[in-house]
């Protein structure tokens, strides 16, 4: 198991050679807030205004497979809403987390639908369960929950047995 | 229909409750219908509701609806101690649980860095076979129905029932098996168990056999199939299909041989790929795959090493009632574990598995505590759903019902 590496400067300097950093750091310099390689895993935090275009960036760099979209809710920490993608590399037979935090005020951050039409889903149900709004998603609407649900029952906030 | 106030205003919202009527901003032409399709119907298998928008029989639009079977069960997991989160993992995808089990296990044994022994990694590969050959068997028999042909399903479900026998022996369930944990397995294998699989798998070849025979030659099934449904790899990659129908695709991709996990490097076997990209591709790479997990079977009987079922982890890992009843700390650790559970080291694991439908994927995030903070399942049926508009577009009603057995949904597995 190899040692982590759990600061932006140590993962940059100790993975150098890997292709979703180095496109990252080619194409948007300010893009990548924090970064860790933990447990054989790399995770990138992304700035969210940028994630549309570090996701173009790393479809271009050869991560082709789109596999996840979901959200962690750390309340009460501010930004609350950690939106967690997973992108796959076919080839490279690798696979990178991007981060993106959200703050708890109207949250929202961009649709990467347009670039994988596969996020379609996965970020309806970003939307029904936590709340976070995507913008430019094509049909953003509830997806497991009812439509006049109260609520987006995965947040910490939300009682496990639901509003009585 | 009176506005919603809790729709969120967002341009091009669209209310689910109006897609049952045509609309006609949308471009639809007067002549257009709407059909709804399920969600109490035999060939959605399961809870699934698609509103067909047809002309005459031909389809123009396919909105899939689904929801019907949400549980919460990732909500559900962050109440619960991580080893008791093994059984909900079984009743998200009902076909194939082992998959599941050891998904949600291995992300478990990923955050808290445990290695497991070779016994245990051997059966983990021998039961995912079984249960892969399980779940292809339900799909063969129930896709061949919505076909029309019958007999196939009596066929294949005669040997499935052998295969719940062997679970049941070795687990104590034939469904929900929960045989897995965090650490190892539940129990040894059964004396007979070997035997008993031994037995299965000699005889599965030449089934498969019989059902190519009534099947595989036969004209009615072939043109109900041929040439239906057709995705090309590069929608295939881009909608995030996995599994048998992107290998039908022709994207050479399993990630058993790609990015192998419990020992997987140790096996040989192919991996099926077609280039068709039709539901006939999808039956033969299914079929193919049933051989080849004949296959698997067979090597990990052969070389099925001995030794230990459970991690040298006595923090994690119940100890043996034998050792509970004479040494103290066993029995500590034992009331520990069961009362309060072990702590999960902090972190974020994403662990993925190949499951008889495409990529299964755990997500685990924990905070330091004995309870996950966070559990997300990336279910391959999700994701293959979003293809159906592609494929079923422009085809008959008839097909979108040969379509949906193609892609083999399992909507626990979708709604969670």
């Amino acid at each position: 198991m190899t040692d982590a590496l759990l600061t932006k400067d140590a993962v940059f300097e100790g993975l150098s050679g890997n292709i979703a950093i180095q496109a990252l750091r080619a194409a948007l310099p300010d893009a990548i807030v924090n970064g860790k390689f933990d447990r054989g895993e790399l995770t990138l935090v992304i700035s969210a205004d940028h994630i549309r275009a570090a996701c173009r960036t790393l479809q271009q760099a050869g991560y082709n497979f789109f596999e996840d979209v979901t959200c962690v809710d750390w309340y009460p920490v501010e930004p609350r809403f950690q939106v967690t993608y997973h992108i796959l590399s076919h080839k490279l037979k690798e696979r990178v987390r991007l981060h993106a935090m959200v703050g708890s005020i109207d949250p929202s951050i961009d649709s990467i639908t347009p670039i994988w039409p596969a996020a379609n889903f996965y970020e309806r149900e970003v939307w029904d369960l936590f709340g976070v709004r995507f913008n430019g998603h094509p049909g953003l609407r509830r997806i497991m929950m009812p439509e006049e649900w109260e609520g987006h029952p995965l947040r910490k906030d939300y009682p496990v047995e639901g509003y009585r | 229909m009176p506005d919603n106030p809790h729709a969120p205003e967002i341009p091009g919202f669209v209310e689910t409750a109006t897609l049952i009527r045509p609309r006609p901003e949308e471009g639809a032409k007067d002549r257009t219908m709407v059909l709804n399709m399920g969600p109490q119907h035999p060939s959605t298998h399961g809870v699934l509701r698609v509103v067909l928008e047809i002309d005459g029989e031909t389809v123009v639009k396919c909105v899939p609806d689904i929801g019907y079977l949400h549980t919460g069960i990732e909500k559900t997991c962050e109440a619960k101690f991580w080893q008791q989160v093994v059984p909900l993992t079984d009743r998200i995808d009902y076909l194939c649980p082992m998959t599941n089990n050891l998904c949600y296990c291995l992300a478990g044994e990923k955050l808290l860095q445990i290695e497991i022994p070779e016994r245990a990694q051997w059966m983990r590969v021998l039961l995912n076979e079984l249960t892969r050959l399980n779940s292809h068997l339900v799909w063969l028999g129930t896709h061949a129905m919505d076909i029309g042909a019958l007999t196939v399903f009596l066929y294949t479900f005669r040997e499935r029932e052998e295969i719940l026998r062997i679970f049941e022996h070795v687990s104590g369930q034939r469904m929900m098996t929960s045989y897995f944990r965090i650490g190892g397995l539940a129990l040894d294998p059964p004396r007979d168990f070997f035997s008993s699989v031994q037995a299965l798998i000699k005889i599965l070849p030449e089934k498969i056999d019989e059902y190519e025979n009534l099947l595989t030659g036969n004209p009615i099934f072939i043109n109900r199939l041929k040439g239906v449904g057709y995705l090309s790899a590069e929608d295939a990659v881009s909608l995030g299909v996995t599994g048998p129908p992107l290998r039908a695709s022709g994207v050479d991709w399993d990630l058993r041989r790609d990015m192998p996990y419990t020992s997987y490097e140790k096996f040989q076997f192919e991996v099926p790929v077609s280039s068709d990209g039709d539901v006939w591709a999808r039956y033969l790479v299914r079929l193919k795959e049933m051989r080849e997990s004949v296959k698997i079977c067979q090597q990990a009987l052969d070389g099925m090493p001995s030794g230990p079922i459970k991690a040298d982890a006595p923090h994690v890992v119940l100890p043996d009632r034998e050792k509970m009843k004479t040494q103290m700390e066993a029995l500590i650790y034992h009331f520990k574990i069961v009362t309060e559970g072990f702590q999960v080291p902090a972190g974020e694991v994403y662990q993925s598995v190949e499951s008889p439908r495409g990529e299964m994927g755990y997500y685990a995030v924990s905070d330091g505590t004995a309870k996950p903070y966070r559990v997300h399942m990336r279910n391959p049926s999700f994701a293959t759903l979003q293809a159906l508009e592609t494929m079923c577009m422009g085809r008959l009603i008839a097909d979108v019902v040969a379509v949906i057995g193609s892609i083999d949904i399992v909507l626990g597995e979708i709604d969670r």
